[in-house]
């Protein structure tokens, strides 16, 4: 760890104002990702500006559907009865997450941009990483891989996006709103993130001085619907090894709409719009949502170490869609 | 069940952990701060070592410019009838040579611990590498038959081909158990004071005199130059029973700098800084007659070691005792690596051996289609098959029959897969326990003033387990006075010599020695505890008597497992363990000490493993996101307890051994109730179901 200098921001757009004068800036709220990674120097900022005295709190129903402001707590917005009543998958995404003590902490906009957990990134010293140390390489291609993911990966990076917060999110539509200095702009989700082709140590797609204000999440039937299925092999306290968001409507026997997104098998929330368009109009059973992942799953890159999470994506999402067990 | 005679003394030391008032090794205030830097390869040699940035005030400590230390008897032992073994065998800081990646190879000191981790990161080394062999890639060519260390490596009794010949069924099975870390929530740490030419540790360790037998040995100066003080250690599980090289390291530092040097591991450099409990590949084989009746049993484990030193994880020992067989072949062996030395670890030898053994019983009665309990008893060992010895006390058949009441055995369907529950498939599994019982020569000394106030000494140190809660309780016991009157001194080299507290071995051993002297000071105040009118001191050493007995705990554990039908995970839903252990001295200490390692073995079962990159030779997993141990959620109502017993050979007091018994046996119940849950045979620890259950 070394030193850094430190600076409070009073709202959004001082914070951005902080960023823009120090490209060595970060920002800093909850700290439950960031101070691990300082203290094991994977990060250094040169200055940290806290912004989590910033009014960015608090859930509400706005026209479009829900708001959250970044900087609210997940253990508040996991209870708030807007949540709870109207989108599932959120709440359980979000009280599956870390433990209480991280969850009173950590704030959702943070939580969307934390960093990997492949043990190679979060090692105590430098390891070949690409994302870590961009050129170093990559050890988990030689090395352990249950933490590695199946899909947008590469033979630079395997490692995979560990919020259970965004997977929900993917599934829902959801916005990220986004503060910058020429102003405010709005994101997809899946948008936040990087793009395939952009090297490991790329994650997302703000700018050095943009912070995240807010996340809208449109309300709709489907929402309502949502269920969030996390696959893990400790009963609390661990990051998915397979998770799945997803939602449905059944009309007449047919799929009127669905949504699946999966987490722990890729490096962002992964949406598998191709099993949702070949579920659409047909049933919903076990055998539909298999043979509707099959394309997907036939696209996964596996690894000798993490063939494991194949079959158990699929009997994920049928779980999460039919509550079937095979 | 409980012994009624026992007193439900709540932990002395309860309200100052809890409050925070309790003070470990770096609750000391240090004048400077020792960081380590740890090699990041597996084998090679340093060729230079420098400092990315200038550090005004901070000094590098290297091999170039360290002290000598030593030097080590042969095969580490300090001195002869001493009782510090340095196992790790290399002194810190000696030569450009590396034999583990983890290795402390440069230590940065400063008056600031933020600065000394800041340059410590700022140390940049270079190394000739040179190849390494890792635990999976190392020749099984390469095992050696392990040293005979405390226990022979080795055993046969009876004539082992001839009664595999006679038996109607030979089953014959491999298992493997993962490497573990122990993991104290209190990484190992030392604060070193000089102060002229005497020195002072703080050290969070299992041993005060076997670190002030090896400090001074290395430093070449007096033992009685060195006190050791550990008022409070923060467990310990065998990972501080040794001495480990950062010991030395703070207090070759505290005198190099004349002051107090404080050191800590951090959590990533416990995965190296000391021992941990390595993987172990084994082999049984069960030969045995129609109507189960064991005619063979042959257990050979080898497990991975260090290459610069030795450590036998002797997984067949309980082998050698649990069962009544007409042959019994054990052997044990070790199998090189470039890694760091393993060590015991709650509970080596048995916790790791009874997975294999009650693994492959189950597997035997469900060959033979015999209930698994029924098994059990059916080769009931009425006295010690390899020692050809009597127990010095044995309540299994107790327990057996206790625990399967409690349980409910008598109810549970032969038939793999028949219960289930909603999406879980509900499985019911049982093991035997056993454990050796470690004694070790124990000293106290006990006074009594003429305001009736007695005041009890001893060297040992408090781990977590209750030494300090109920050396007094039974001081006073003893004595027939209030509990409240009796003061215990106790972690400090000042007081009279103890060793480890390992093995589970202290509330017998030191217990024994603290009736002792409580007997002898009733005796020299005529018969009953009166004040007496000057202070009356009197010092005893308990020395356990060479037995005729075969001295051992003992117990049996039932689990109900549900593993979900679709995803394969697996929760323990209900776990009984009965134990037969002696004498229970204090029911509330003992009752925490199975409930600990009753979550500790379900660790063992399900979750903990060290893996080690095939590459770099390192531990992948250097903290708890990774390195994953039970939490709440993992587990159940935990139903443990012990049967009424008195053993009269053990010990004085009437007891034996507990602190490691409760881990064992759980891996393989949890195991075998994965079987019955799902059909499958795991024989791989951790159990990997999900993997199991789901590949398709």
């Amino acid at each position: 760890m070394r030193d850094f200098a430190y600076a409070r921001a009073a709202d959004a757009d001082a914070a951005v104002t902080l960023l823009a004068d120090r490209p060595d800036a970060r920002l800093i709220a909850g700290g439950t990702d960031l101070l691990g990674l300082l203290k094991e120097d994977i990060e250094h900022p040169g200055l940290l500006v806290d912004i989590s005295r910033t009014a960015l709190t608090g859930v509400s129903a706005g026209p479009d559907g829900l708001v959250l402001g970044a900087l609210t707590r997940l253990s508040d917005a996991a209870a708030h009865p807007l949540v709870r009543a109207a989108f599932p998958a959120l709440a359980t995404a979000l009280e599956k997450s870390a433990s209480p003590q991280l969850r009173n902490l950590a704030t959702l906009g943070g939580n969307v941009l934390q960093r990997t957990r492949c043990p190679y990134f979060r090692a105590e010293t430098d390891l070949p990483c690409n994302k870590r140390t961009p050129g170093s390489g990559c050890a988990a291609l030689t090395g352990h891989q249950r933490a590695a993911g199946l899909f947008g990966t590469s033979d630079a990076c395997v490692a995979t996006h560990p919020s259970d917060l965004a997977v929900a999110l993917a599934a829902l539509d959801a916005t990220v709103l986004v503060r910058g200095a020429r102003g405010e702009r709005a994101l997809g989700i899946e948008a936040l993130y990087a793009p395939a082709d952009s090297p490991p140590h790329v994650e997302h797609r703000l700018e050095h001085a943009e912070m995240i204000t807010g996340i809208r999440v449109p309300a709709t039937p489907l929402a309502a619907l949502s269920r969030y299925l996390k696959v893990r092999e400790r009963a609390s306290y661990e990051f998915a090894l397979v998770s799945a968001a997803v939602a449905v409507t059944v009309d007449r026997g047919t799929v009127s709409d669905v949504r699946i997104a999966l987490g722990g098998v890729a490096p962002r929330p992964w949406r598998l719009r191709g099993a949702e368009q070949a579920l659409r109009g047909g049933p919903l059973t076990p055998e539909s949502v298999a043979d509707a992942l099959a394309t997907e799953l036939d696209g996964a890159r596996t690894l000798p170490g993490n063939a494991f999470k194949v079959p158990l994506v699929r009997r994920t999402v049928v779980r999460a869609l039919t509550g079937e067990s095979p | 069940m409980t012994a009624p005679t026992a007193d439900r003394y709540t932990r002395t030391d309860a309200r100052e952990k809890l409050t925070g008032a309790a003070r470990f090794a770096t609750d000391r205030p240090a004048s400077t701060h020792a960081v380590l830097v740890n090699s990041t390869v597996a084998r090679g040699r340093i060729t230079r070592i420098t400092l990315d940035r200038d550090f005004p005030g901070v000094r590098l400590l290297t091999h170039e410019n360290a002290p000598r230390l030593g030097p080590l008897d042969e095969g580490g032992q300090i001195a002869e009838g001493k009782v510090a073994v340095y196992v790790q065998r290399l002194l810190p800081l000696q030569d450009d040579r590396v034999h583990y990646e983890g290795q402390p190879v440069a230590v940065v000191l400063a008056d600031r611990l933020d600065l000394a981790r800041e340059a410590a990161d700022a140390v940049r080394i270079d190394y000739a590498t040179e190849p390494a062999v890792v635990p999976a890639d190392a020749d099984p060519a390469d095992a050696r038959p392990a040293r005979d260390w405390l226990v022979p490596s080795s055993s046969d009794t009876g004539d082992i081909d001839a009664a595999v010949a006679g038996a109607d069924l030979v089953l014959s099975r491999d298992f493997t158990t993962a490497a573990r870390h122990h993991s104290p929530i209190e990484p190992a740490a030392t604060v070193a004071s000089w102060d002229g030419s005497a020195l002072t540790l703080h050290d969070a360790t299992q041993s005060l005199f076997a670190v002030r037998a090896t400090v001074a040995a290395v430093l070449g100066i007096p033992e009685d130059a060195v006190r050791v003080v550990a008022e409070h250690v923060g467990g310990g599980f065998g990972a501080k029973g040794y001495v480990w090289p950062h010991v030395l390291i703070a207090a070759v530092a505290a005198r190099l700098v004349g002051g107090t040097v404080s050191l800590a591991l951090t959590r990533a450099q416990s995965f190296t800084a000391h021992g941990y409990q390595p993987g172990t590949r084994q082999h049984v084989l069960l030969a045995a007659r129609a109507d189960g009746t064991l005619t063979a049993v042959r257990h050979h484990s080898v497990n991975t070691t260090a290459r610069y030193a030795e450590y036998p994880e002797f997984s067949t020992v309980g082998t050698r005792t649990l069962y009544a067989a007409d042959a019994i072949e054990t052997r044990t062996s070790v199998l090189p690596a470039d890694l760091n030395l393993p060590t015991p670890m709650r509970a080596p030898h048995e916790g790791t051996g009874m997975f294999a053994l009650e693994s492959a019983m189950d597997e035997l009665a469900y060959a033979l289609d015999i209930d698994p309990l029924e098994l059990r008893l059916r080769n009931y060992a009425e006295e010690d098959p390899t020692e050809k010895r009597p127990f010095s006390s044995k309540e299994l058949r107790a327990c057996y029959e206790e625990g399967a009441r409690r349980f409910g055995w008598q109810n549970r369907p032969m038939r793999p897969r028949s219960l289930r529950d909603g999406d879980e498939l509900v499985g019911q599994g049982m093991a035997s326990v056993i454990l050796h019982s470690v004694r070790l020569p124990a000293t106290a000394r006990i006074s009594m003033d003429p305001d009736g106030h007695v005041t009890l000494s001893a060297g040992t140190q408090e781990i977590g387990g209750g030494t300090r809660t109920i050396m007094p309780q039974i001081a006073a016991e003893t004595l027939g006075i209030d509990r409240d009157l009796v003061t215990f001194e106790m972690g400090d080299t000042a007081l009279p010599a103890n060793l480890y507290s390992v093995g589970s071995s202290t509330a017998n051993s030191l217990g024994s020695a603290v009736r002792a002297a409580a007997l002898a000071l009733l005796e020299r105040l005529g018969g009953d505890a009166r004040p007496p009118a000057e202070t009356v001191t009197v010092t005893e050493t308990w020395l356990p008597r060479p037995s005729d007995h075969s001295v051992h705990s003992f117990g049996a554990v039932f689990v109900e497992v549900g593993v979900d039908a679709g995803l394969g995970t697996t929760r323990v839903r209900r776990l009984t363990g009965v134990y037969s252990a002696g004498r229970v001295i204090n029911p509330l200490t003992a009752h925490s000490q199975l409930t600990g390692g009753a979550v500790w073995g379900i660790g063992q079962a399900l979750l903990e493993e060290s893996a080690v990159d095939p590459v770099l030779g390192r531990f992948v997993h250097k903290n708890f996101a990774g390195y994953l141990i039970p939490v709440n959620a993992d587990v159940p109502d935990l139903d443990v307890s012990f049967v009424d017993e008195y053993d009269p050979h053990a010990g004085a007091l009437g007891g034996r051994g507990i602190g490691e018994l409760a881990p064992i046996g759980v891996g393989a119940a949890v195991a075998n109730a994965v079987h019955h849950a799902t059909g499958l045979r795991l024989r791989d620890l951790p159990l990997r179901t999900v993997e199991a259950l789901t590949a398709d």
